[in-house]
């Protein structure tokens, strides 16, 4: 089964993107990821200044997903410059995820990357656990969407894609102005939340930050949904992220109108291999039910 | 291997008996039989302060972490007595290999995952290093080991890398484990390079998850949580920042010799 496909003018072999977040702090790791089947892979992102993060416990795994609060972590547009060197040798486009706590900091992230070789620059703001940044910033409302859009497209040439937080009230409204503002796609969602998990013997909350972000499983029908509403919104692709575990999943995602898909917290559920597994499940269930291309299945239970 | 059911959260475990290795380090045997490879580890949770990741030194019936006092988490460790609780979850990551006519070369701490190792081996060759005659651990817990200090105040004056290219001279090993400073390690390895002797070595590196999806502790590739810690040769071989470089919690990586005095913050 062919499973190539293109999003916003980039070639990829497959639609299964590594979500940003997990694993993509340097070259050497997303070169094993892509040689684990990731048809595109995202890096984790970068804020103009290095940033430690929050103390451990910064990511830990509950009976229906993972929750995070790692508090974006990076080496900064420095760092980062000096890892993500020769990116057009690892053999599938790399997507740079960018940070800022407000739209000049964004500007000037997205300029400092601009000489590397990424093939797209995605704006998460949406991260529920980073004071200063995302929905505890209030970056999650249509017009500070349009405001951060409007100042990256300035400043790089490369499709700008916007990830969206699953609480967002109205998350196709949000999508509508990130498109209007010259957006060429939506990633949807990121983690949800942010929840919580207390051990009772310790009597605490067990991540550092006490609270954080949802992934996996849990995440995976409220992705769906928010993805619905998006597709029933723009006309920009969807890359679809939230609990993607298997090919059917993947699938179920593609129906509700994502055009590629993200995996990241399915990592820990099915190793590192996990790209490659849910492309092999999605060809056979192509290949059972008839479909030789996306066509058809790409928001399929719309209408 | 698909294992939809995975759970990665600290339970709150009681510390049964504190052993006082030397002035500097302390053994915390702890409540819960965890079934573990050698050189496996386990992620320690003091709540509201940090979670940092430690080798077992007794895996099985007995379980145990061995500590040096170094910086503000095992400070507060330090604090702790008999029948207090600390956090744990794993264990993580790959162990060492069992094999036959063994060397063991441990330096200073790295004797921890080594000793729990040690005792699952038949008649290792050990050497074990130290500062100085007050920072040797686990003294008389394994017999016949060759102890070597800096400073001459035990043993032989000088380095477990000369016992080893001594030993080499003159005797076949299978297979050489190594855990210690990474300097130490990287001697190691390219000694048995030089004899064309296989060779393990537990790496350290500063983790998050622990489980193998944040990408913090990644060395070249490879994910020290879930890949290592254990490197066997061929994995050392194609590892370019062994010995050589390693990453701060932003990420940014820096000479190895920064991130060691930055880890004993």
């Amino acid at each position: 089964m062919n499973l190539e496909t293109s999003l916003c003018g980039i070639k990829l072999a497959n639609p299964v993107i590594l979500a940003s977040g997990i694993l993509g702090v340097s070259r050497s790791l997303l070169s094993e990821v892509i040689r684990n089947g990731a048809g595109a892979v995202t890096i984790k992102s970068i804020s103009l200044e290095a940033r430690e993060g929050h103390k451990n416990p910064t990511v830990i795994a509950f009976d229906a997903g993972l929750m995070n609060a790692v508090g974006y972590s990076n080496p900064g547009t420095a760092g980062a410059k000096k890892e993500f060197t020769g990116l057009k040798g690892l053999g599938a486009p790399v997507f740079a995820s960018i940070i800022g706590q407000d739209a000049s900091e964004f500007e000037k992230v997205a300029e400092a990357l601009g000489g590397l070789e990424f093939s797209a620059i995605e704006i998460p703001l949406s991260c529920p656990h980073t004071p200063g940044f995302g929905t505890l910033a209030g970056q999650d409302t249509p017009e500070k969407t349009h405001e951060i859009v409007r100042a990256v497209i300035k400043k790089t040439k490369l499709p700008v894609f916007v990830k969206l937080s699953p609480i967002t009230r109205n998350i196709g409204d949000v999508a509508r102005a990130a498109e209007k503002a010259g957006a060429s796609a939506i990633t949807a969602v990121n983690t949800m939340g942010p929840g919580m998990i207390i051990n009772i013997d310790a009597k605490k909350p067990v991540l550092g930050f006490r609270m954080g972000g949802v992934s996996g499983p849990a995440l995976k029908p409220v992705a769906i949904r928010c993805v619905y509403d998006i597709y029933e919104s723009v006309k920009i692709p969807i890359i679809g992220i939230g609990g993607i575990m298997t090919g059917r999943d993947a699938i179920e995602m593609m129906m509700a109108g994502a055009k590629a898909i993200g995996v990241g917290s399915a990592v820990h559920y099915r190793g590192m291999d996990v790209f490659k597994k849910i492309c092999s499940e999605m060809s056979e269930w192509m290949y059972e039910n008839g479909y030789e291309s996306f066509d058809g299945i790409i928001g399929a239970a719309h209408g | 291997m698909d294992n939809y059911k995975k759970t990665e959260l600290p339970e709150m475990v009681k510390i049964t008996k504190i052993v006082y290795e030397n002035p500097y380090v302390r053994t915390f045997f702890i409540g819960r039989k965890i079934d573990a490879q050698p050189g496996q580890f386990v992620m320690v949770w003091l709540p509201d302060l940090d979670e940092k990741p430690f080798s077992l030194s007794y895996a099985g019936n007995k379980t145990a972490i061995t500590v040096e006092e170094k910086g503000k988490f095992t400070s507060a460790l330090f604090k702790m007595k008999a029948g207090d609780k600390i956090g744990i979850r794993g264990p993580y990551g790959n162990g060492f290999t069992l094999k036959a006519d063994a060397c063991v070369v441990a330096g200073g701490c790295g004797v921890a995952p080594l000793a729990n190792l040690i005792e699952r081996l038949k008649n290792p060759l050990i050497i074990q290093g130290a500062r100085s005659r007050d920072r040797i651990i686990f003294k008389g817990r394994f017999k016949g080991a060759s102890i070597t200090t800096d400073d001459g105040t035990a043993g032989t004056k000088g380095f477990v890398t000369d016992v080893l290219e001594a030993q080499l001279a003159k005797n076949k090993f299978s297979i050489v484990y190594t855990c210690g400073p990474e300097a130490m390690m990287k001697r190691v390895f390219e000694i048995c390079e030089r004899h064309g002797i296989e060779c393990e070595a537990s790496l350290e590196r500063f983790m998050k998850c622990g489980f193998g999806v944040c990408g913090q502790c990644e060395a070249d590739g490879l994910r020290v949580c879930k890949d290592g810690p254990v490197f066997p040769s061929a994995h050392l071989r194609k590892i370019k920042d062994f010995g050589s470089f390693a990453r701060l919690k932003s990420g940014e990586k820096v000479a190895i010799s920064d991130y060691a005095k930055w880890r004993c913050q």
